[in-house]
């Protein structure tokens, strides 16, 4: 039995349907990310699990107890919120402290808990302030040793990075990952930021309109999206989604791709389809990510499906550590991602390699994978 | 609006508008703070000083005399023990009305923004409604409900030995005043609370914490401007009331100090002692001029709170 269960979890207010039935479990000390475009309902997943928004249908289970009718103090949770929540009028030690004061847990005891959370966060030398003189990294940290302190049953994290500027959000990141890594603690989390979510969790769920449309590790979701939504919404630059059609040729499926005046590309049916054989004629969309279009050079040399397509260059984006080439096919504009030092002049026509073996195919019409 | 045109077109014009301007806002001034001068300048002077000389002219020989005279043997009806007794009565009074009125409008407003149930708007428009019901309405069904009290305060003396302050005219003023100031003081702290921040009320029920101690830990030590705000108002109102004083505690023991300033005003024993009677005013005005500069700071900032954010 999983540690956290979430059974077929409805949200309703009024006739506006906020979740439509959600299904996610987690196990003992992961991390699940909850990503998806604001409006998702992701927050208002979150809230539920800790309480503080009522369900309309369904089951919130919690190390084997059912927590739906529980106040939120009484289910063990902690949570840390995206404006971090500090009370303005305590001192970061009267705020990291109010949870195991209101508990009844002795004084001596809550020094004890402070001091030892202070010195996982490195907060001990502001105790003795108040949150409005602190900074943003340090009131990110306040609110964490907030949550920290109590050593509850399951973490919460409401967007917790996103008042932060750039830089601080990828050491908070860090940071968080550490302490997950240091405290084994099972952690829940809410993030628009696709970034954040493929490096932080054990399991990404992700939500669109009140559904779940994919559950699985960081790694099913990036290279085996189940539809085009999460294809979509997950990596960035973000997935190259091609129509082409389907057809047999020598007696193998291949796919048919349009190129600008160029006549058309054919390409082999990648080898994670799992309809086979598709019909000829139907049409597809083929996606495949900006890594697994490359040089010859760059590409992957234990590649079993390996595919040399002349294209014309667009636009070259150097990015530092990576150029980025954008050329026409199926009448889309296609990003390749080449290593740093390729040579490569817009105009110019130049060999792309296609990685047919992260390449997916998706129904265009249900938008899922075949 | 002409005036700022011509202004705006050059710095001659700019110069003249503003003259202009402040000479005007002067003369208000004037006009507005003359009563004044003449309430203090004739405080401190002695009766033939008032009857041969100017109005405006300040005192020749400033003396206290009328201050303690209206203090403490000016005469308010047959009595003559000053206003003393009554300025007490409206301390007495205004404290209680003023600090329960505020609690409950608190509460209320916490209530009303946190704890929302089915039907919250209606609620507070009803309370709303209660800041524009005209006094003169609810003066007669009010003396209703405070007979009653007196019944119900003389039946509990007989059974139990004593009234628990029913039928008692500072309390019953005390009841008046929390009633009616309720409207406002809700409406003060509701918009100041719709404005708080709902997270940190969502993180102290993570924390454990009550519904009282949400309130008392986290609110209520982030509302100091609205509290001073709505202290003054209500502070302001109360101790400045006559309809109500007159009407519920218009004689005996109990009557606050602005009916007995206008009964020392009414008594005449012969001469009229204009100065007297302009010390008692200037006695019944100060606690409201001694909160406003005390909190005025943070009057001007909690309404510009409100303003803003409500």
């Amino acid at each position: 039995m999983a540690f956290l269960e979430i059974k077929n979890l409805q949200k309703r207010f009024g006739p506006v349907e906020i979740l439509k039935g959600i299904d996610i479990d987690l196990d003992r000390g992961g991390f699940l990310v909850l990503v998806g475009p604001s409006g998702c309902g992701k927050s208002t997943l979150l809230n539920t699990i800790a309480g503080l928004e009522t369900i309309s249908g369904g089951e919130i289970h919690i190390d084997g107890h059912m927590v739906n009718d529980l106040h939120p103090s009484k289910r063990d949770i902690a949570m840390v919120f995206q404006s971090y929540a500090l009370y303005p009028n305590m001192t970061v030690k009267g705020n990291i402290a109010f949870g195991m004061e209101m508990r009844g847990v002795p004084k001596a005891e809550r020094e004890k808990a402070i001091a030892s959370v202070a010195k996982t966060l490195q907060i001990g030398h502001l105790l003795d302030r108040k949150p409005s003189q602190l900074s943003g990294g340090q009131r990110q940290r306040v609110a964490m040793g907030r949550a920290l302190v109590r050593n509850p049953r399951v973490f919460l994290f409401d967007e917790p990075l996103s008042n932060l500027d750039a830089k601080l959000r990828v050491d908070m990141r860090t940071e968080i990952k550490r302490l997950h890594a240091a405290t084994g603690k099972t952690i829940v989390y809410v993030t628009h930021d696709q970034i954040e979510a493929m490096t932080l969790a054990t399991k990404i769920a992700v939500l669109k309109d009140g559904e779940v449309q994919q559950v699985g590790t960081p790694s099913e979701i990036y290279n085996h999206p189940a539809n085009l939504f999460v294809a979509d919404f997950m990596g960035s630059p973000a997935m190259n989604l091609i129509e082409a059609e389907a057809a047999e040729e020598n007696g193998r499926t291949v796919l048919k791709l349009t190129r600008g005046g160029q006549g058309d590309v054919t390409l082999a049916a990648p080898a994670t389809l799992t309809v086979s054989p598709l019909a000829a004629g139907r049409s597809i969309i083929l996606g495949i990510r900006p890594e697994a279009i490359t040089d010859r050079e760059g590409a992957d040399r234990n590649s079993r499906a390996l595919e040399m397509v002349d294209g014309l260059v667009d636009v070259v984006e150097p990015a530092g550590s990576d150029t980025f080439v954008v050329t026409q096919l199926g009448g889309k504009a296609i990003t390749a991602r080449m290593r740093s030092d390729t040579v490569v002049k817009p105009g110019a026509t130049f060999p792309f390699a296609f990685n047919l073996d992260k390449a997916v195919v998706f129904d265009p019409g249900t938008g899922r994978r075949l | 609006m002409s005036l700022a045109a011509a202004g705006g077109r050059r710095a001659g014009g700019l110069k003249a508008s503003r003259v202009v301007i402040y000479s005007l806002l002067a003369v208000f001034a004037v006009i507005y703070l003359t009563p004044l001068f003449v309430m203090l300048v004739t405080s401190f002077k002695t009766m033939p000083e008032i009857q041969d000389g100017n109005m405006l002219d300040l005192p020749r020989a400033p003396t206290l005399a009328p201050w303690a005279r209206a203090w403490g043997e000016a005469c308010v009806g047959l009595t003559c023990a000053g206003i003393k007794g009554y300025f007490w009565n409206s301390i007495k009074m205004v404290v209680p009305a003023v600090a329960i009125s505020t609690a409950l409008g608190a509460l209320n407003g916490y209530v009303l923004t946190k704890w929302r149930f089915k039907g919250h708007t209606l609620v507070f428009g009803l309370m709303l409604f209660a800041c524009f019901i005209p006094f003169q309405s609810v003066l007669l069904p009010m003396a209703t409900i405070l007979g009653n009290f007196g019944r119900f305060g003389g039946s509990l003396e007989n059974t139990i030995g004593t009234s628990l302050g029913f039928g008692n005219a500072t309390e019953n003023l005390v009841f008046v005043h929390v009633v009616y100031g309720l409207g406002f003081t809700t409406l003060f702290f509701r918009n100041y609370y719709e404005a708080f921040p709902t997270e940190l009320v969502r993180a102290a029920m993570v924390d454990g914490a009550g519904f009282f101690q949400i309130f008392r830990r986290i609110l209520l030590p982030n509302s100091l401007p609205i509290i001073v705000v709505t202290v003054i108002y209500q502070f302001t109102n109360i101790w400045n009331d006559f309809l109500f004083a007159s009407a519920y505690a218009g004689t005996g023991d109990a009557m606050p100090m602005t009916v007995a300033l206008n009964n020392v005003v009414n008594t005449s024993t012969g001469v009229v002692e204009y100065n007297v009677n302009m010390a008692a005013a200037m006695i019944a005005a100060l606690p409201t001029l001694l909160v406003y500069v005390v909190a005025g700071r943070y009057f001007v900032r909690g309404l510009m709170a409100g303003a803003v954010k409500g």
